[in-house]
């Protein structure tokens, strides 16, 4: 890699729009993310984070903007570059997504098969590596619906990694799993990054796990980025905003209640159907 | 919204659900080397549709054909001509009863299947997870489980059919006395070749719109618990309205 190649940021997105049912999710959205560094795209729920996952893997297209991974505005690749840019990603989806009539093994091996021409044993080889460093070669035989939450976000991590792609994407890495299974993928993602160099992209509302891995951290709120800056800077924000959501506070900016009619009137008008 | 609106707005529906599983089956043809490169695939789909669903299809063939054995035997006893079951039967069975039903029971028990799974794949994020590895999961999902349908379901009315006709013959022969020479020369004699390609035509036009839809269902269910649900019960619903008309014009085509 030269080095014009590798300041080059790996994802740029530049100005997005996008709307779905009506609704809007990015008015104006834009943000770099740096080559080899561990960035955190935070924000509260329903804000588009996954939305924004999707469109760097191509699979949703921005009304207007572009979105740059490593120099190629995704939306305007052919079916088949998508297809070569997609070889050099991995994702962990946030509810695993493996192929429920493989086994651990077969998923693993699942892309390398359909992607190379390798011989069996060295694939028996790669995959049996992957699960070693997840933790899981003792479970290479099992189904999926034989493994834990945690078990089976660590499969989908070995499977995202196996063909040792430059960029790795993680949909709420660390939802739903046990203090132990979040330590292990915490870690897995931070050896991933230092180890092998891959630029990663975490999207996760777990602001004490994420600040613990992350070099830059994207605040996104109404659709667009509200603050930006290493957790530390973020945590010394002046904006409100920020602050209630690197804090965890219930109640700020972002109201704990969900738009409603007076309580006190409500409640008195009694028997006035609400559903 | 007025009547006109509303019919016009469920016509505007319809006609985009009509273009939507066009440019579906149009990207299953783009698809389909991959699935033609990985024949493992739709030979696992074939014994998912097909040979799970023997049983079933047999035991209703077996019915059915019994069923014939005792109308044939009441209508054509009354013109005195019981020796006439056996071309009746196999009639009846090639050129309507076996397709249709077929189709109708492939829809009930192999096209749910194929539904519920695929949109459970997407419910699952299973189908992103492929798009995301660049694979495509036209090719590698819907291609196989449509090939295997539509391979089945005219072996699977070959097999009714089969079964049906020993049916009548058990009926016909054994419990109510029709000569058994007389059933078997009676349906060599009328039955032509003609009978048997209609109940083929059928039944291969039956097999494709019934895994087209069952397939179609599934990849565009909505992804949740009531969404699979939805789609299942319109690829049943939507297949037995599709066949019984398809039959219709298949005939009065062919007649």
């Amino acid at each position: 890699m030269t080095d014009a190649q590798a300041d080059r940021p790996m994802i740029e997105v530049e100005d997005v729009r996008f709307s779905t049912a009506g609704r809007v999710i990015f008015d104006g959205m834009s943000l770099t993310v740096l080559r080899g560094r561990i960035t955190a795209i935070m924000g509260p729920s329903g804000t588009g984070k996954t939305t924004l996952l999707r469109m760097i893997t191509g699979q949703l297209r921005p009304v207007s903007g572009r979105v740059l991974v490593d120099g190629q505005n995704v939306p305007g690749l052919s079916r088949h570059e998508l297809f070569a840019l997609r070889r050099r990603m991995g994702m962990l989806f946030q509810n695993s997504a493996l192929l429920t009539d493989y086994s651990v093994f077969d998923n693993i091996a699942f892309p390398v098969r359909e992607h190379t021409r390798l011989p069996e044993t060295l694939i028996r080889n790669l995959v049996l590596t992957k699960l070693q460093a997840v933790g899981l070669r003792g479970a290479a035989q099992l189904m999926p619906t034989q493994l834990s939450g945690g078990m089976g976000r660590r499969v989908a991590l070995a499977r995202a990694m196996v063909l040792d792609p430059d960029l790795l994407l993680y949909d709420e890495p660390f939802s739903g799993l046990d203090p132990i299974s979040m330590g292990m993928v915490l870690r897995l993602i931070k050896v991933n990054n230092d180890v092998l160099g891959v630029t990663s992209v975490v999207v996760s509302h777990d602001v004490e796990e994420i600040n613990q891995i992350a070099d830059y951290c994207y605040v996104v709120s109404g659709g667009r980025v509200i603050g930006a800056g290493t957790p530390d800077e973020l945590k010394r924000s002046d904006s409100e905003l920020i602050r209630q959501f690197m804090s965890g506070a219930p109640d700020g900016p972002v109201p704990f209640h969900y738009p409603a009619p007076d309580y006190r009137q409500q409640l008195l008008n009694e028997g006035q159907r609400h559903d | 919204m007025t009547k006109a609106n509303l019919l016009l707005r469920r016509l505007t529906q319809a006609i985009r659900k009509l273009g939507a599983v066009t440019l579906f089956f149009v990207g299953m043809l783009q698809a389909l080397p991959y699935a033609v490169r990985r024949p493992a695939l739709v030979s696992r789909q074939v014994h998912n549709a097909g040979v799970l669903s023997l049983v079933i299809i047999m035991t209703s063939g077996f019915f059915v054909g019994m069923v014939i054995g005792l109308q044939g035997y009441d209508a054509f006893s009354r013109l005195r001509q019981e020796d006439l079951l056996g071309a009746g039967a196999a009639l009846t069975l090639l050129k309507e009863l076996g397709p249709v039903v077929t189709a109708l029971l492939f829809a009930g028990r192999a096209g749910t299947a194929l539904t519920a799974e695929i949109g459970l794949m997407r419910a699952t994020d299973q189908i992103s997870a492929m798009e995301v590895m660049a694979i495509d999961p036209m090719g590698r999902i819907a291609v196989p489980r449509f090939l295997g349908g539509v391979i089945s379901v005219p072996l699977l009315t070959a097999i009714f059919n089969s079964v049906g006709i020993l049916g009548a013959w058990f009926v016909g022969v054994q419990l109510m006395g029709v000569d058994n020479g007389a059933f078997w020369s009676q349906m060599q004699e009328y039955v032509e070749t003609g009978d048997v390609n209609e109940g083929i035509l059928k039944s291969v036009v039956f097999g494709v719109a019934a895994s087209l839809v069952a397939v179609f269902e599934g990849y565009t269910a909505e992804p949740t618990a009531e969404g699979v649900g939805l789609a299942t019960t319109r690829t049943v619903v939507i297949t037995s309205v599709l066949v019984l008309i398809l039959d219709y014009m298949i005939t009065a085509f062919l007649l």
